[in-house]
């Protein structure tokens, strides 16, 4: 779960790390109020969960009260790539001299977490690790023993940054450790992390991700509800334990397994088309399980023709066909319905799917897919 | 032969009396009777799968009375970290964790652990390891695979199965089939696989089932082209997943620039790995075997 600007920087000033004076607005009006106590200039910032805010208009720079409520507003009603923005973060605008890079992420191939600093903070560590790599230096920690501060202060030399700025990176890299392990982040950073000219660091952006299986046990984001990025078709698939996300083709699908259900995507573009979601039932999946994930995908306007490929495991396919079987009559009769099974009591669930001719039944997940397409376009034509 | 497990492992199942431990370890015991025990706490002393496996307490009680030496972990997902902590302090060899959802942190401390023993570990989030007519480490359905000389390593599950199916169905056999699990953080990788395939002699072909997220993929490619010798067949799922948006597994997520299918696909093609665009496919490009 993605962490907004402002809830990273609350956390990073409960740990000591510098930050801007700031506050959150909804309104223009409460910008301005805003502002008056923090005092200009001040910086707008859209708080949405999306990269490139800067690029789309989203942060904008206000220097007197002449223009505050005017650019308040020009943000509040902008979405940005496709995200309408709801609050404002208003900060004092910060001088800087210098702009850093300071991160914790986890490294998937070394098992461990690394920090990372660089010297030109402010873009995309990407972009830096491509056009200057020089400017980047890594380290990784152990994560039975924590971050230590030796470890920041050959980064910082090896980058050639002023030792007159160890004792406060250490200090900040620190606090970022603190935060990344107890909150169970699988990425703090802070960029830009900049020296003011008074040669101090601050702070002027933020991001935290938590880990989503650790959510259990940190139940304080747990009512951060705004954060999750989901339709309203989304949670209520949720709510039935099954992972469904919208995409934009018209092939609805429903499969038992991850990577079975993107590979049986993958056949559905192969075939011509585009799947219209996600959805994994998971293991074990009862009738009526199957019967919501159904009528779930038919929420779905764009769907026009649905695609159901079944290896059963743990999942046994007679059990999936009694799901179908009872909500047959709530299908409409124009949407055609392929249904794929194979694996644990096939013969069973095929069985009891010969009583319904209205299903479509294949014997291969491709095949599955050519007659799903095909299907779809007569509807549409 | 096979790898990682044969019909001479000595199974334990972490978590026996919960109702997926049960019921799996009913299926492995009716593939091959190789369960010797079963572990969970506060059930010490009691008797499972027709009373021939005993319960016990601890992993380490289990392997002193049993001599296990495998183990298969069914436990949820909050206490499996500490399930495969207490299987490495007791130094069981082959750990599968089919668990899913366990917290990176805790895996990422367990592969510190790791580090300094002899243990494997396998998974967290996998399906588990068959070799088929010998064992079955796991919830891999045994009537999927016939045995056979095709080492099989991917990171999902029913995928797998019908990857395997497919070979089945064209009359092909499987040495071991391995699932490495769906997470980012995993004790074992395609690459380890890969090379203890390479060395079995009684693998002839790899088949390698990826998917987006993470970098597994690009380093069994870089692996495949300067170590591999046997020819190696490889599918990637996620062709059509958006970015940012977790597509059921932990792992599997486009961020950024990493993770996308086509960077796999490409890494894969420039190894010399024959790519096949959908899981049937297998069954027309493998080279059938000489009998």
């Amino acid at each position: 779960m993605k962490l907004h600007e402002y809830q990273a920087k609350l956390l990073f000033a409960r740990e000591g790390i510098p930050i801007p004076k700031s506050g959150l607005a909804n309104s223009p009006i409460e910008a301005r109020q805003m502002a008056a106590e923090i005092g200009y200039p001040v910086v707008l910032k859209a708080q949405v969960l999306s990269g490139g805010r800067g690029k789309a208009g989203g942060i904008r720079l206000v220097r007197s009260e002449a223009e505050i409520e005017t650019t308040a507003n020009l943000i509040l009603n902008s979405q940005i790539r496709g995200i309408p923005v709801q609050r404002l973060l208003v900060e004092k605008a910060v001088d800087f001299s210098r702009e850093f890079y300071l991160g914790i992420v986890n490294d998937r191939s070394l098992a461990k977490p690394i920090l990372i600093l660089s010297s030109t903070g402010g873009i995309e560590i990407e972009e830096v690790a491509l056009t200057s790599p020089d400017n980047i230096e890594k380290a990784a920690i152990n994560p039975l023993l924590g971050l230590q501060n030796y470890t920041v202060r050959a980064l910082a030399s090896r980058l050639g940054i002023d030792s007159s700025l160890w004792k406060a990176l250490q200090q900040i890299a620190s606090a970022l450790w603190k935060l990344f392990d107890r909150l169970d982040a699988t990425l703090v950073e802070i960029n830009p992390l900049v020296v003011t000219p008074e040669g101090t660091l601050m702070a002027l952006d933020g991001k935290m991700t938590i880990d989503d299986n650790a959510l259990y046990r940190q139940k304080d984001f747990l009512e951060l509800s705004d954060q999750i990025v989901e339709t309203p078709t989304e949670q209520e698939a949720r709510k039935f334990g099954l992972n469904y996300i919208q995409l934009n083709g018209n092939i609805g699908c429903m499969v038992n397994g991850a990577g079975l259900a993107m590979a049986t995507m993958d056949c559905i573009q192969q075939a011509g088309s585009e799947p219209a979601n996600f959805l994994d039932i998971g293991g074990g999946a009862t009738a009526d399980k199957v019967a919501a994930a159904l009528s779930i995908i038919m929420k779905d306007p764009k769907v026009s023709s649905v695609l159901i490929n079944i290896f059963g495991g743990i999942t046994r396919c007679d059990e999936v066909a009694k799901g179908l079987a009872s909500v047959i009559n709530e299908i409409p009769r124009d949407l055609p319905i392929v249904v794929r099974l194979a694996g644990t009591n096939v013969e069973e669930g095929k069985k009891i799917l010969e009583q319904y001719p209205q299903l479509l039944q294949a014997n291969t997940l491709m095949s599955a897919a050519e007659i799903a397409v095909r299907e779809s376009r007569q509807v549409l034509a | 032969m096979t790898i990682l497990l044969n019909e001479n492992a000595r199974i334990l199942v972490q978590g026996i009396t919960g109702r997926e431990g049960l019921y799996h370890s009913e299926r492995m015991y009716a593939y091959a009777k190789n369960i010797v025990a079963g572990t969970s706490p506060g059930h010490g002393g009691e008797w499972v799968l027709g009373d021939k496996v005993p319960v016990f307490d601890t992993v380490q009680d289990a392997r002193e009375s049993t001599q296990a030496d495998t183990s298969v972990i069914f436990v949820p997902a909050y206490a499996a970290a500490d399930a495969i902590m207490e299987a490495i302090e007791a130094e069981i060899r082959l750990i599968v964790c089919i668990s899913e959802g366990i917290p990176t942190k805790d895996m990422l401390k367990v592969r510190a652990l790791l580090e300094h023993t002899e243990s494997r570990l396998i998974g967290p989030n996998s399906p588990g390891i068959l070799s088929p007519g010998k064992a079955k480490a796991g919830i891999i359905p045994g009537s999927i695979a016939i045995p056979g000389r095709v080492g099989v390593v991917s990171r999902s599950g029913t995928l797998t199965y019908e990857v395997v199916q497919a070979l089945k169905d064209a009359g092909v056999g499987v040495s071991t089939c391995v699932g490495i699990g769906g997470d980012p953080i995993v004790g074992t990788s395609f690459v380890e696989c890969l090379d203890l395939f390479e060395s079995d002699p009684h693998t002839d072909q790899i088949v390698l089932i990826g998917e987006i997220g993470g970098n597994e993929e690009e380093l069994a490619a870089e692996f495949i082209l300067n170590q591999v010798t046997k020819p190696v067949y490889a599918y990637v799922a996620g062709r059509t997943a958006p970015e940012n948006r977790r597509m059921g597994h932990a792992g599997a997520i486009i961020e950024g620039k990493t993770g996308s299918a086509r960077s796999k696909i490409e890494a894969l093609l420039r190894a010399g790995v024959q790519l096949f665009s959908y899981p049937e496919e297998i069954a027309e490009i493998i080279r059938m075997p000489t009998c």
